[in-house]
């Protein structure tokens, strides 16, 4: 692949070279070099477990790199600065946005912009810093208001003070942690004229993400890592999408193809159900099918009441009016364990809070939903030979990347995490699949290996409901299509003929009629 | 120079060794500047407190003798604090095994020791174990905070025998003592050698430490003690029953207290009175805390703690040092282990800052 980008006249800001960071027997950063130049974007894209952020930390650091240096522009040119030194960092200008944000919820905005740049006791410094504030808001585009309590902020919001924290400490290099992450896609699309604006008043932006699209749409350059290495440089303007992807992964990605679905009885059914609950989980008047061989996909927007469906099917509640039946039974008791026992499938929204216990093993973990079954215990007793010998299996067949059974759960990064679950609830040859947001998070090739394991159940004759925020997976997957708005479920119909417009309408309220005619 | 810490993956079974002799090491070091002051020398002390606990037959018997209900009070606060039930009620718990030891062992049943002591014993265990059922249903159904219940419970239990020792179960012979009525002679637990007070209820200890130990190792209900007690959401969405589960811990937490005071009670002083533990149930939490929660290295740590506060006793008399020296060497043990356990899960490394010009 090119390795020479085009070269520009503007000043390189930030150089790393031939950072190199072992972990154990892991080498996460293998000889990396990147140079940062003033008023462009960079971004930093790989898979889970590519290097990137283990490469920033360096950067920031929050780690001490085994070999190379780190460089950053200042009065006399490049200068190395001390790693492992985090206000080293600060002072040369290098803020850092983390994918998870270091915010005083209790704190107003401003307050949380000026908390460490001063001492502990100044009086009347806060219109100075007011002023300072809003003129790099003016500047950016930044607008937030900056009196509220954090706590009372949207996540985008938040997200907002933290770059303005960055900027108000005049940074000259601004580093992103898969910012979008938690963003809508309007959201992001507003981040995305932020930083091009930014970029265009001379700062540096270093951008790590793991999905392509957004990568293309902002960046000027990009910088695949993979396994540690860099596995190519190259110019946005002129980068092929199936390329990077190419890139990325190593090896060509197959894309998922479905086939036309051959629906039998119907295994699972909500019958006119209602359902009190806590914010976003509350139903009423449901009626949903799943039929054997058939993918149903759920989309919404976020808390319309996923959870409660979610939480039916996975055997955590039970419907406070009409009827939830499996095979034909009627289903009245909250029961996990019968659920699994009977061929439920249950893939949960959030793998690493209620998916795994990190401290235990692989094996327990693999275990843990028929630890009292015949398969797994005798008389009380655990058979720790069948657990770790299921484990073992379910690391060979679903390529887990782990120690072992024995290693602990919370080594495992995401997509691992979820391959776990997924060898978890698939080798028993489940009837009826729950997949709550069964790739959130996961990189391009573990994607395309969640999707083809649902479609192969399906193909098994297993009635599958995807749950998704992500539109592109409802429509790779689904062969039909349900929305939920506010509580109640609305039947779109068969997924051919329907196109992301006619849901997004519908998601936002109208009925289908009404949808299509507006598409 | 700089210092850093970095996580460790997985500290070793030496380190985690050498990093509780170190704390030992440690704590012995600063509990010798009190000694200074108290116009001691620390070698002295220390050389007087190890042959007071470990000197002689005697010394070595009333060490594990004091170790008996400190081994079933710490498991009793480990296995909880594994699941993350606080119990900090195990002083209450031992008290009223103690009360139901007395209740079915002075008289109202007559059975011969081979059933007796057995009946005793599961009275205490069953009482107990009742005694920490109850705020662990009042946690579950009104999200009452347990470490509070369980904390003041323990004063109401220790006034509520107290009321019982001068009133309806008080013993006529007595000679006017707040204390009940004995158990009769078929259920005290024998004593383990002749003319020392350990009794049965050291082996009784040692079986319960070795119990848990396979019961969170081997069993089903150990793997789901597990798995509540390190991510309840994860267990609860796998389809284990966690309120069941919390209720099985909190029955063998309360249990095992409880069993500490039938010891006390049928092992060494045969009636039930208001000072029958000096605070065992309080200690239990530090053994548990110096063990890490491990069921065999409470063992190791209750005969640890005893032996400082039997040899402390001993070094007191002889050198007039006040035996509160002993509570010293503990809380300073404490909170070294505690130091220590952070040393194993970050590694330290010292680091010349390289400043490339």
């Amino acid at each position: 692949m090119r390795s020479t980008p085009t070269m520009t006249d503007a000043p390189v800001l930030l150089s790393l070279q031939n950072i190199t960071k072992r972990f154990g027997a892991l080498t996460a950063n293998d000889g990396i070099s990147l140079d940062l130049h003033r008023g462009k974007i960079l971004a930093l894209l790989g898979e889970n477990g590519a290097g990137k952020t283990t490469l920033m930390n360096i950067l920031f650091g929050h780690y001490v790199q085994d070999e190379g240096d780190v460089q950053v522009l200042s009065k006399g040119g490049l200068t190395a600065l001390p790693p492992g030194s985090p206000g080293a960092a600060l002072k040369a200008g290098i803020g850092m946005v983390h994918q998870h944000f270091t915010l005083a919820e209790n704190l107003s905005g401003l307050a949380n912009i000026r908390l460490g740049t001063e001492p502990l006791l100044s009086f009347g410094r806060e219109g100075a810093a007011r002023a300072k504030v809003q003129k790099i808001i003016a500047e950016s585009g930044l607008d937030v208001d900056l009196d509220r309590r954090v706590a009372d902020l949207t996540v985008g919001e938040k997200q907002r003070i933290e770059i303005l924290k960055a900027l108000y400490r005049d940074a000259k290099v601004l580093i992103l942690d898969e910012p979008t992450a938690v963003l809508t896609p309007q959201e992001a699309d507003g981040l995305f004229v932020v930083l091009r604006r930014l970029a265009a008043n001379g700062l540096g932006v270093i951008f790590i993400s793991h999905k392509l699209g957004e990568v293309l749409a902002v960046s000027h350059r990009i910088l695949v890592l993979r396994g540690g290495k860099k596995a190519g440089e190259l110019v946005t303007a002129n980068a092929d999408r199936r390329a990077i992807a190419d890139l990325m992964v190593g090896k060509a990605v197959a894309a998922v193809v479905r086939t036309p679905a051959s629906p039998g009885e119907v295994l699972f059914a909500l019958e006119n159900v209602s359902l009190h609950g806590a914010g976003g989980r509350s139903l009423s008047g449901v009626d949903l099918k799943l039929r054997a061989g058939e993918v149903v996909g759920l989309a919404g927007v976020s808390g319309n009441g996923q959870s409660g469906i979610a939480a039916l099917i996975s055997g955590l509640a039970v419907p406070t009016g009409g009827t939830m039946r499996l095979y034909g039974e009627t289903v009245t008791r909250a029961d996990p364990r019968a659920l699994v026992a009977n061929g439920v499938a249950r893939m949960p929204e959030d793998r690493q809070h209620d998916g795994v216990v990190g401290t235990m093993s692989v094996a327990d973990n693999i275990a843990i939903e028929e630890v009292r079954s015949a398969a797994f215990s005798k008389m009380g007793f655990l058979d720790r030979k069948a657990m770790r010998d299921r484990a073992t299996a379910a690391i060979a067949g679903y390529d887990v990347r782990c120690q072992g059974p024995d290693a602990e759960a919370r080594l495992l990064s995401g997509g691992n995490v979820q391959k776990l679950i997924l060898a978890r609830v698939l080798e028993r040859g489940p009837r009826v699949i729950l997949a709550n947001q069964p790739t959130r998070g996961l990189d391009v090739g573990a994607q395309a290996e969640v999707h083809r394991r649902i479609l192969a159940a399906r193909d098994r004759g297993a009635a599958v409901l995807v749950i998704s925020e992500d539109l592109d997976e409802l429509f790779a997957l689904a062969d039909r299509f349900v929305v939920v708005r506010a509580g109640e479920l609305h039947d779109a119909g068969p997924s051919e003929g329907l196109d992301r417009g006619t849901i997004g309408l519908m998601m936002a309220g109208q009925s289908h009629a009404r949808a299509e005619m507006a598409s | 120079m700089t210092i850093r810490l970095e996580p460790r993956e997985d500290a070793g079974l030496g380190l985690k060794i050498g990093v509780s002799l170190a704390a030992g090491l440690a704590a012995l070091l600063l509990v010798a500047i009190p000694v200074l002051f108290a116009g001691g020398s620390p070698l002295m002390a220390y050389g007087l407190m190890i042959q007071g606990a470990f000197g002689s037959m005697f010394a070595f018997s009333e060490t594990l003798n004091r170790a008996t209900p400190l081994i079933l009070t710490g498991l009793a606060c480990a296995v909880a604090f594994r699941a993350k039930l606080w119990n900090i009620g195990a002083e209450g718990q031992l008290y009223i095994g103690a009360l139901a030891a007395v209740c079915v062992g002075s008289g109202l049943l007559q059975l011969p020791p081979a059933l007796m002591i057995p009946t005793v014993m599961i009275a205490g265990f069953l009482a107990g174990g009742l005694m920490m059922v109850i705020p662990t249903v009042i946690k579950q159904r009104f999200g009452a905070d347990e470490v509070v219940i369980t904390l003041l419970l323990n004063f109401v239990v220790i006034l509520f025998i107290q009321m019982l020792v001068e009133g309806p179960l008080k013993d006529p012979l007595s000679m006017g003592w707040p204390q009940s009525v004995p158990l009769i002679a078929e259920a005290k637990l024998p004593k383990l050698l002749p003319r020392l007070r350990m009794h049965w209820g050291l082996i009784v200890g040692l079986v319960a430490a070795l119990v848990l130990w396979l019961m969170v190792r081997k069993t089903v209900l150990g793997f789901e003690i597990r798995a509540v007690g390190e991510n309840k959401a994860a267990a609860r969405f796998a389809g284990i029953p966690v309120d069941a589960t919390m209720l099985k811990v909190a029955l063998i937490s309360g249990g095992l207290a409880g069993l500490a005071g039938v010891g006390e009670v049928a092992g060494v002083k045969g009636y039930l009175s208001s000072d029958l533990s000096p605070g065992f149930g309080y200690s239990g939490i530090v053994v548990a805390m110096l063990a890490g929660l491990s069921p065999i290295g409470t063992v190791i740590a209750a005969l640890f703690v005893a032996a400082v506060f039997v040899g402390a006793d001993s070094m007191s008399r002889a050198t007039g040092i006040s035996s509160y020296i002993a509570d010293l060497v503990v809380a300073l043990s404490l909170l070294c282990v505690l130091v220590g356990s952070f040393f194993l899960r970050f590694r330290v490394k010292w680091e010349r800052q390289s400043v490339v010009a």
